[in-house]
């Protein structure tokens, strides 16, 4: 790619993990065990995300957890994002992990279709991402398979739909009534 | 819609046993000592707590939801609805992302305000868990010594942003406006007799046996369980683990100030209780030491695209006027990305993440409430507990419902 480094150049700079001068230590770690796990590497905002293929996922986290020179043992959050209806992928799935002897942080991203919104969850690798994985499947509609007690956990258990979709309305489906 | 008798919850589901054996009660969602709208159903055998199920989202406004819908400098006001006991961090936290969107350079005087304000309000939202907790444990008049001193806090807080539990002080790009003349006055006031104040806790609850008793070898978590379960703050410290992202990463230039971090390491609620006390001692530091660095100078970051102008040059200047008119109708483009930054907020690591598609609303923002995670650690300390114990081990998480159901 060309250095043309534009200032106010507003988009992140999606690089390919074989030219990053310098990799963070988990890029350079899992390039180093597992080059296939790898979509994508992008740093941006001093943050570093690697997408990861759906179905390597778990083996990822438990790469990133159990690596003494990473040691992610800390799932700080879960969480994840609608593109919108038309967009092919839909949804990202975002695991910010934390080392609390390394103090670094790294995000992975799991693409997922709207036809199947699935992935396996990682309640085996940190028991955190329990209610993280909860409340994601009740906001956004993405099923966790593996999850011990896959429930609503926010909205009501006769709900309909998934709130935080791009197509669900502001003011949900039925207007508010109290009677 | 109607809801047939076959397809209750389970929770309804009638089941019928044989007597003295288990029995599955509701404590909440109104009970007084839940701090909100939390319901928890518990199993009991006798009067020990076989299984804990927290049940929530009582409080669910769909906040995440609005956030969509709404211009990135109107996001501030809904941060301040989520922990209202400390809407100051959770206003931090939300700022901090956006900026860190905007590649903002904060002016040094803005980054001391906004660790004073923030110290001040770790303190009292310490106060409010103190206060409640003691008095859910029986000793009601620790309640009232800590509504008191808050109460200056938040007459402080009000001095300087006009609200006492909704503030929405910090802006994106700064502050909303410089402090009133007189405020380090003021809290310089407080701090004098805040030291005072804490042993005189000290001595209501530390000492006291019943205090001790119901406290210790209360509600254990192992630190290995505590990072598993992703307890942080102070219910984190009281398990032996050392972190607190204002040294770990540090943000607004904590990393200039001394202070230590508490750490206690049997993971009861009696160690919960001491961290706690403690920190309220070094945030009393770290405001002394803000007040010492403050130098006059900008509390908004030049940045005339983003940061609203000043009243007086909207009179005088007529691009600081067009600037002011852009803003407020039609909000800042923020380059599109996606950032995650976590603070060290008063209950442990309050996380956002904002997403950006370009333009002035953000495509996402995800608020990774400590409370909501903490709680979620709940069932495992609460197990083989009595049931006063649930409300002990309750009050030493300083959980707040606004932030769990968001």
């Amino acid at each position: 790619m060309s250095n043309e480094a534009q200032p106010g150049a507003d988009m992140p700079v999606e690089i390919v993990p074989e030219q990053v001068a310098t990799p963070s230590p988990p890029v350079a770690a899992l390039q180093c065990e597992h080059p296939d796990w790898i979509v994508q590497v992008i740093h941006a905002f001093g943050e570093t995300t690697i997408v990861v293929p759906r179905e390597h996922i778990v083996a990822a986290c438990t790469f990133m957890k159990n690596s003494p020179e990473l040691e992610f043992n800390f799932l700080a959050d879960l969480s994840a994002v609608d593109r919108g209806p038309e967009e092919e992928p839909r949804f990202e799935v975002n695991y910010h992990l934390f080392s609390t002897t390394k103090l670094h942080r790294v995000r992975l991203k799991v693409l997922l279709h709207d036809d199947d919104a699935h992935v396996t969850t990682v309640t085996g690798v940190w028991r955190t991402a329990n209610w993280h994985e909860r409340e994601t499947y009740d906001l956004m509609g993405i099923i966790f398979d593996g999850h011990p007690d896959l429930r609503r956990i926010l909205m009501p258990e006769d709900s309909e739909g998934h709130p935080l979709r791009k197509d669900f309305p502001l003011r949900g489906y039925e207007p508010y009534s109290l009677t | 819609m109607s809801v047939s008798t076959t397809n209750l919850p389970p929770q309804f589901e009638i089941v019928d046993r044989p007597l003295d054996t288990q029995m599955t009660i509701s404590m909440g969602p109104q009970h007084p000592s839940t701090h909100g709208v939390l319901r928890l159903e518990l199993v009991l055998d006798g009067e020990m707590v076989v299984k804990t199920t927290p049940d929530i989202g009582y409080l669910h406004t769909g906040m995440e939801k609005l956030f969509e819908y709404k211009k990135y400098q109107q996001g501030i006001v809904i941060t301040d609805r989520m922990d209202y006991l400390n809407p100051l961090g959770n206003n931090l936290a939300y700022v901090m992302a956006v900026e860190k969107l905007l590649a903002l350079e904060i002016p040094e005087r803005a980054q001391t305000i906004r660790v004073l304000m923030c110290e001040l309000q770790r303190i009292a939202s310490h106060l409010v868990w103190l206060g409640t907790h003691a008095l859910d444990i029986g000793a009601m008049t620790v309640f009232f010594y800590c509504f008191r001193e808050r109460e200056k806090i938040l007459n402080l807080i009000e001095a300087a942003s006009g609200g006492r539990l909704t503030p929405s002080y910090f802006r994106i790009g700064g502050l909303m406006m410089d402090l009133p003349p007189g405020f380090e006055r003021r809290v310089k006031q407080f701090t004098d007799d805040f030291s005072a104040a804490v042993d005189e806790f000290d001595s209501l609850l530390t000492g006291n046996r019943i205090f001790q008793k119901r406290t210790q070898n209360v509600g254990r978590i192992s630190a290995e369980d505590a990072i598993d379960w992703g307890l942080s703050g102070p219910s984190l410290r009281g398990s032996g683990v050392k972190l607190d992202l204002r040294r770990a990463s540090p943000y607004t230039g904590y990393e200039n100030y001394d202070f230590e971090v508490p750490i206690e390491y049997d993971g009861d609620v009696w160690a919960r209780y001491k961290v706690r006390m403690r920190e309220m001692r070094e945030s009393h530091k770290i405001v002394i030491q803000a007040l010492s660095r403050l130098r006059p100078g900008s509390v908004k970051a030049d940045a005339p695209k983003v940061v609203l102008p000043d009243r007086e040059a909207m009179k005088t200047h007529m691009d600081a006027l067009i600037h002011h008119f852009l803003i407020v109708a039609e909000g800042f483009d923020v380059p599109a990305g996606e950032v995650y930054q976590a603070i060290e907020a008063s209950k442990g690591e309050l996380g956002v993440y904002v997403k950006s598609e370009g333009g002035p609303k953000p495509a996402r923002v995800h608020f990774r409430g400590p409370s909501f995670v903490n709680l979620s650690a709940l069932p495992l300390m609460a197990e083989g507990a009595m049931v006063a114990d649930i409300v002990a081990i309750i009050g030493s998480l300083d959980i707040v419902l606004g932030e769990i159901d968001r």
